[in-house]
């Protein structure tokens, strides 16, 4: 018998504009030893669909319109509050995304993991902390003795999520939630926690819904694999079957928007546009206190009309070289020349009249457009700033630039709040080809968006790169976008240059162990391959 | 919607701008709206004053003394025989201009030095804030009775000082929300498209930080009409032959036993103008709150 049988669930949210329905009616079940992944874009309802089992769906504005989810022969959905408090973190346990936000900071991490014990169980506290010792050692932590008694920000994000599913194991539970548990991590460090979660979950043999938006990441650990669209059920099945032969014209989608190709760098792309020699860009971190070496002693060039890609962990100084390009952050030492000219000694006009030349996007749609400004301010100010257009041309250039990112014209005085994220990042990048420049630097451009917007904006990138005949310096954590979009790949470390080459020659003969890793990182390399 | 084609920005359909957004939620409020109603009221009545206050405010009826309110004087009359209506009246403006003109003042000066401390940073900003510092530390009273003894009393003066004083904490509420927008992408993109600084605190910067500027200001204005009152309670801010709030208020206090409605009906109309500022100020802030604004 399944562990948890969820039976046409259906949840809805009464707003002020109407009832929405956020889940519409789904089955599925889990089952001991085994690892349901839900996948869906942001608003598909497959965290909704979790939460509301355990009671943790605001009622209202959220409301549970029907269906039954039998754990152990008990109807979630019937049970009093209370008796869901006891099933909650005892024998049904989530980890979240973000562990910082559900970590005290006040707390040591060994109190935390112990106050559960001592609450659930009848225990001494020698024994609750020899317990926590062993969890925190099965986690994976270094050191357990001495690391028990930290607090939550001396850890690292990935040391973090492990503490997290500590806590989670703590009461050995029946069944583990987890909602996008590796979404804020590093690939590194995502493929060691899935690692860790497929680990337990063989181990303690205990069932896991993993909640994900990218098929790619539970492609090497779930068993069973549903996906979801707007709040229904389109497709589900074992994971081999879904890989080798997606039925479902969405799924389908979601599996071409991985991308698994490698580029073939340019013959003709020889001439070098920017010249980037010894740059070193460090933060100073008061007197007393070494500067933070972001970016030691970097050299690299990139060609006219060439896509150079640049990856590595955060932290690694990708986006800090990005930035120092564009003078954004103050260089310490070394030379950047654009097109024969020393960038980091620019000043006043010479430097305005650069910058019309090389613009950057940002990562995250959210923040990179001020709110207070319509598209039509925020793309009308470039356009007068560097006198592309006059105050009586600039209405027809803002919809030009609004036909080229692809977004509807009638569009043009809404405000950012009114768009999606795909859309925003639409705008953004119409912001930045306003002042028609060169060379643009794209720092993570797709990681904050649902994984088909992803291959939608990538795709549009592509184009108006050929059409504007842009260079572009293209900065990513995500090794297989990089390697569908740039010509050649340079491998950040803590820094410095690890290794550079072309996608192929990068993915087929790696020569440093750290590239290796990084390749074999990625995630559903097995089935994607 | 099947306009792509549209050839003219003007066939647009308007977006709904944050501003907008927030003050479709104030108007749910209704606190808040009775704040603004009353608040705009008395602004009228006090614009209007000379044109309809009951009697002329020199006028005077020796005979008749002190009187309860009555069909003659609403609001009764003071010692002289005034009427209090009228003094109230005209009270009411020299108040309101005080809270209005000092709080702008203040708003000028705060909102200029935080956004140039926030935006600059380094060692510009820790002598601009360092000043901040010291102006805090010095005692307010000690301030206005130098003023007053140097220059002597007179209204500007009393302007001048208190808006000398409450723009502090103005420049310090923008400087840190300049700090945090600095950080924000779009300002980095605002930098890279090659804006000018001051163009860009004028645009970027100043529109995204006045949500709390806007909450501040309408919870400074009864603290300056306060301390205006204070200080004719005082007796260190308006001087007869002029009036204000506060000055009726302390003439009243001093006959209270004998004629009550001297103190009750200025400190009513001080009491009723700072509730609704209040009222207002909480609304607003409810209203700009922008993680409210996303559901």
């Amino acid at each position: 018998m399944a562990l948890l049988d969820v039976q046409n669930l259906a949840v809805s949210f009464v707003t002020r504009n109407g009832t929405n329905m956020a889940v519409d009616g789904i089955s599925f079940s889990v089952e001991l030893g085994k690892i349901t992944a839900i996948i869906g874009e942001s608003g598909s309802g497959k965290s909704v669909a979790c939460y509301s089992l355990l009671g943790l769906v605001p009622m209202p504005p959220g409301r549970i319109d029907g269906g039954r989810a039998l754990f152990e022969g008990r109807d979630l959905l019937q049970l009093e509050e209370s008796e869901l408090r006891k099933i909650r973190g005892r024998d049904i346990a989530m980890i979240f995304q973000d562990p910082m936000t559900c970590l005290n900071p006040y707390m040591t991490i060994g109190k935390q993991l112990m106050e559960p014990l001592l609450y659930h169980h009848r225990v001494t506290t020698e024994q609750a902390r020899a317990r926590a010792l062993e969890l925190l050692d099965e986690v994976g932590i270094r050191d357990p003795e001495s690391t028990i008694d930290n607090y939550p920000h001396q850890f690292s994000g990935g040391m973090r999520q492990r503490v997290m599913i500590a806590m989670a194991l703590i009461n050995e539970p029946k069944l583990l939630i987890a909602d996008e548990p590796t979404t804020a991590l590093d690939v590194t460090i995502q493929a060691q926690i899935l690692k860790l979660v497929a680990g337990l979950q063989l181990k303690r043999d205990i069932g896991v819904i993993f909640i994900s938006h990218d098929l790619a990441v539970v492609a090497d650990i779930a068993d069973t694999i549903v996906v979801m669209k707007q709040g229904a059920i389109v497709e589900s099945g074992n994971r081999e079957r879904i890989f080798r032969n997606a039925q479902h014209p969405y799924t389908q989608k979601l599996l071409a928007a991985i991308p698994t190709d490698s580029k073939q760098p340019r013959p003709d792309a020889v001439q070098p546009l920017i010249q980037v020699r010894n740059l070193c860009t460090w933060f100073d971190q008061g007197r007393h206190r070494e500067p933070v070496k972001a970016v030691n002693d970097v050299s690299f060039d990139i060609n006219r009309g060439e896509v150079l890609g640049l990856v590595g962990e955060s932290g690694s100084g990708k986006s800090t070289i990005g930035r120092s390009i564009l003078r954004l952050v103050p260089v310490t030492s070394g030379e950047v020349s654009f097109d024969g000219t020393d960038l980091t000694t620019l000043e006043g006009r010479e430097l305005k009249a650069m910058r019309r030349r090389m613009q950057m996007i940002f990562q995250d749609p959210f923040a990179s457009l001020n709110p207070r400004m319509t598209v039509y301010d925020a793309l009308a100010e470039p356009l007068l700033l560097h006198r592309i257009e006059n105050r009586k041309t600039v209405a027809r250039g803002v919809l030009k630039l609004m036909d080229d990112v692809g977004l509807a014209r009638a569009f043009v005085r809404k405000y950012p709040h009114e768009f999606s994220g795909g859309q925003r990042q639409r705008i953004a990048i119409g912001r930045a080809l306003a002042t028609r420049p060169e060379f643009i630097v794209a720092d993570e451009p797709v990681s904050a968006l649902d994984v088909t917007i992803q291959a939608q904006i990538l795709d549009l990138m592509q184009q108006l790169g050929r059409e504007y005949g842009l260079t572009m310096l293209f900065v990513s954590h995500d090794l297989a976008v990089v390697r569908h979009l740039a010509d050649r790949i340079l491998v950040l470390y803590k820094g410095e240059v690890v290794e550079q080459g072309s996608g192929d020659d990068l993915f087929q003969r790696p020569q440093q162990a750290y590239t290796r890793q990084l390749l074999q990182s990625i995630p559903g390399r097995s089935l994607l391959a | 919607m099947n306009t792509q084609t549209i050839s003219d920005i003007s066939q647009a359909e308007q977006g709904t701008s944050l501003w907008k957004d927030a003050w479709l939620r104030l108007r749910k409020n209704h606190l808040a709206v009775f704040g603004l109603v009353l608040l705009v009221t008395f602004i009228i009545i006090a614009l209007l004053t000379p044109w309809i206050a009951p009697y002329s405010y020199q006028a005077q009826d020796l005979e008749l003394g002190a009187s309860p309110p009555s069909a003659a004087h609403w609001l009764g009359t003071d010692i002289f025989g005034r009427d209090l209506m009228t003094q109230i009246m005209y009270g009411g403006r020299i108040s309101l201009a005080v809270g209005f003109v000092a709080t702008t003042v203040a708003l000028l000066i705060g909102v200029t030095w935080g956004a140039i401390a926030g935006y600059v940073g380094g060692r510009t900003d820790a002598v601009m804030m360092r000043m901040v510092d010291i102006l805090y530390a010095l005692p307010f009273m000690i301030f206005i009775v130098l003023l007053t003894v140097v220059f002597g009393r007179n209204m500007l003066l009393l302007f001048l000082a208190i808006g000398a004083v409450e723009w502090l904490t103005m420049a310090r509420i923008m400087r840190g929300q300049v700090q945090s927008l600095r950080q924000m992408e779009f300002v980095e993109a605002a930098i890279s498209l090659g804006l000018s600084p001051a163009t860009l605190i004028r645009r970027h910067l100043v529109p995204n930080a006045l949500g709390p500027i806007i909450v501040y200001t309408t919870l400074t204005i009864p603290s300056v009409m306060l301390l205006e009152a204070f200080l004719s309670f005082l007796g260190l801010g308006v001087q007869p032959p002029q009036t204000s709030w506060g000055l009726l208020i302390s003439y009243g206090a001093e006959t209270m036993e004998e004629y009550p409605w001297l103190l009750i009906f200025p400190g009513v109309a001080l009491t009723l103008t700072l509730f609704s500022l209040n009222f207002l100020g909480d609304g607003l802030r409810d209203a700009l709150d922008v993680r409210g604004a996303k559901d």
